[in-house]
């Protein structure tokens, strides 16, 4: 085992998981690089979501060695944000949409710490830079599932961190929105943080994305878009049968 | 009616059957939109074999031991859920209905044996409490609430109740941020070292409490109500979470108001001979009002995005 970089936004050797007996990450290592964006893929069930719960603690990690900026995740918290799946919660909470994102403030407000004015400010900038600034005061139920994942995206944006780490963020969104994320997570890589995002549509990924993580289960590739997503990394992680569509790669089988 | 015997037979049971009621529903609130409303009824059915329990061993119906014995039956029922959702590989909810019927069931069991004891403790205070004969019998008006030494003869469960209350809602206040980010969102709750696992424990623990508090002086039935009906009604008044559980407070507290009055005058009213029972009467008017809230509330058909 190498000893973890401190470069690396994210770092991880050796984590392991299991939900019950089964195992939903083994053994994987993985290297993301800073100041880029970088989708974490692989087909259903891979463990994806799972891998980035664990290196938040938000699921607990069997075994292996997380590393945020070369430091523990406890340590490094204030520098990350995460941005879960959006079906993940329940949107008919009773809570407006300034009210979510202001939750992003949580920690420079503290458990009992009151938000200022200048917070609820930098919480309508956040809103502004998603284009939803007109929908502050609205119930956060009456959103559209790409409104609400931009909720979630300028939640991440208060929380004002280095790493941004985003389970599938394009899941079930309207193009428009898609593209005000994509704007977005670049202004976040010119601004010098790091983007790592889950990700299930392969005819983008080369169009949006530095660098890839390829896993299922266990690590199957990592690297640069242009040598790591590739036909053979799809084929070893997807498997035979899949000749990845719109991808403008080919499986070796269907070249065969 | 509002002289010194509504101060004798009235004002405490309304007193502690408002403090019951609100008691139950902050925390119910919290269940409700975590969708673990099951929790609740679990809770005040699990209840009745601890009460049982404590009340066989220490031969008394004071209210420590049974109280005691009502926490332990608590905790034992959520390590036993837990234990057969993961072991059992079921889903929570049936997992909570096959623990809290066997065990409410054991507690009727106990509950026969315990009869020959001559002690009053029945299947019907269990279901119902004795909320109507917690008066104050001592009191001579008014003029008694501003007396320290009538104060001694205050029946125990309203201090016991109005104080379950007050920490209760001490409590919800210290951690309302946490409360607010890990209901709506656990992952990113987590993600930001929100301790969610012990908060969502903290959360059943204070149901419980409120439970125990409440179940020998109001009964089962309203405890159940209690931490569903008002808070779903207040959902529907409102879009605010701190919004809603005002509104919930002020549901609890006009459904013990007005359903110790309709028990014990609505009956004559109608040409009947006996009262009902307040703590039934309380919940049936609880469910009137999350009734009237589907139908009339403003917020009942806010659009469902998905």
């Amino acid at each position: 085992m190498t000893a973890l970089p401190a470069h690396s936004p994210l770092a991880v050797r050796g984590l392991s998981v299991t939900y019950g007996d089964k195992p939903a990450v083994e053994d994987v290592d993985a290297t993301f690089p800073a100041a880029a964006l970088s989708a974490i893929i692989g087909p259903n069930g891979a463990g994806k979501s799972t891998f980035l719960k664990a290196c938040l603690g938000v699921v607990p990690r069997l075994s292996g060695e997380v590393a945020i900026f070369g430091q523990t995740f406890e340590d490094a918290r204030a520098r990350v944000a995460y941005v879960p799946q959006r079906a993940s919660v329940d949107w008919d909470f009773p809570a407006t949409v300034l009210d979510v994102v202001q939750m992003g403030q949580y920690r420079r407000a503290g458990l009992w710490g009151r938000l200022s004015g200048a917070a609820r400010v930098q919480a309508l900038a956040c809103l502004d830079r998603v284009g939803m600034t007109d929908f502050a005061k609205r119930q956060i139920g009456q959103l559209s599932g790409g409104q609400q994942q931009r909720v979630f995206l300028a939640r991440a944006l208060a929380q004002e961190a280095d790493l941004y780490l985003l389970d599938e963020p394009f899941a079930g969104v309207d193009a428009a929105t898609e593209r005000a994320i994509v704007e977005v997570l670049r202004s976040l890589r010119a601004a010098g943080k790091s983007v790592i995002a889950v990700h299930h549509d392969l005819a983008t990924v080369a169009e949006y994305f530095d660098h890839v993580f390829l896993i299922n289960v266990t690590r199957r590739a990592e690297g640069p878009v242009a040598t790591a997503f590739t036909a053979e990394t799809l084929h070893a992680t997807y498997g035979g049968r899949l000749a990845p569509m719109g991808t403008g790669l080919r499986s070796q089988e269907a070249a065969e | 009616m509002m002289g010194a015997e509504f101060v004798q037979f009235s004002l405490t049971p309304i007193l502690i059957g408002i403090f019951a009621a609100m008691a139950c529903a902050l925390p119910g609130n919290f269940l409700i939109l975590r969708r673990q409303a099951m929790i609740g009824d679990a809770i005040s059915h699990v209840v009745l074999p601890g009460i049982v329990m404590g009340f066989l061993v220490s031969g008394t119906v004071a209210a420590g031991p049974m109280g005691l014995g009502a926490a332990g039956a608590a905790i034992i029922a959520v390590v036993l859920i837990e234990a057969i959702r993961r072991f059992g590989r079921v889903e929570p909810g049936a997992a909570m209905g096959v623990v809290f019927t066997s065990m409410f069931a054991a507690g009727v069991l106990l509950l026969e044996q315990s009869g020959s004891s001559g002690v009053h403790l029945d299947v019907e205070h269990a279901l119902m409490g004795n909320l109507e004969q917690l008066i104050w019998l001592r009191a001579s008006g008014w003029a008694s609430v501003l007396d320290p030494a009538a104060w001694a003869s205050l029946p125990p469960e309203l201090p016991t109740m109005a104080l379950t209350f007050a920490l209760i809602g001490a409590l919800t206040l210290a951690f309302w941020r946490w409360l607010k980010i890990a209901t709506f969102d656990e992952g990113f709750a987590r993600s930001l070292g929100i301790p969610a696992g012990a908060l969502g424990f903290g959360l059943v623990i204070s149901a419980a409490l409120a439970a125990v508090a409440a179940f020998q002086a109001v009964g089962s039935i309203l405890v159940i109500a209690m931490f569903i009906c008002p808070p779903a009604a207040a959902r529907l008044m409102t879009n605010s979470l701190s919004a809603q559980i005002w509104w919930s407070l002020a549901f609890a507290a006009l459904s013990a108001i007005l359903g110790y009055v309709l028990a014990g005058y609505g009956p004559l009213w109608l040409g009947a001979r006996d009262a009902v029972s307040a703590a039934g009467m309380i919940a049936v008017v609880s469910g009137v009002i999350l009734g009237l809230a589907v139908l009339f509330g403003p917020h009942r058909t806010g659009a469902r995005a998905v």
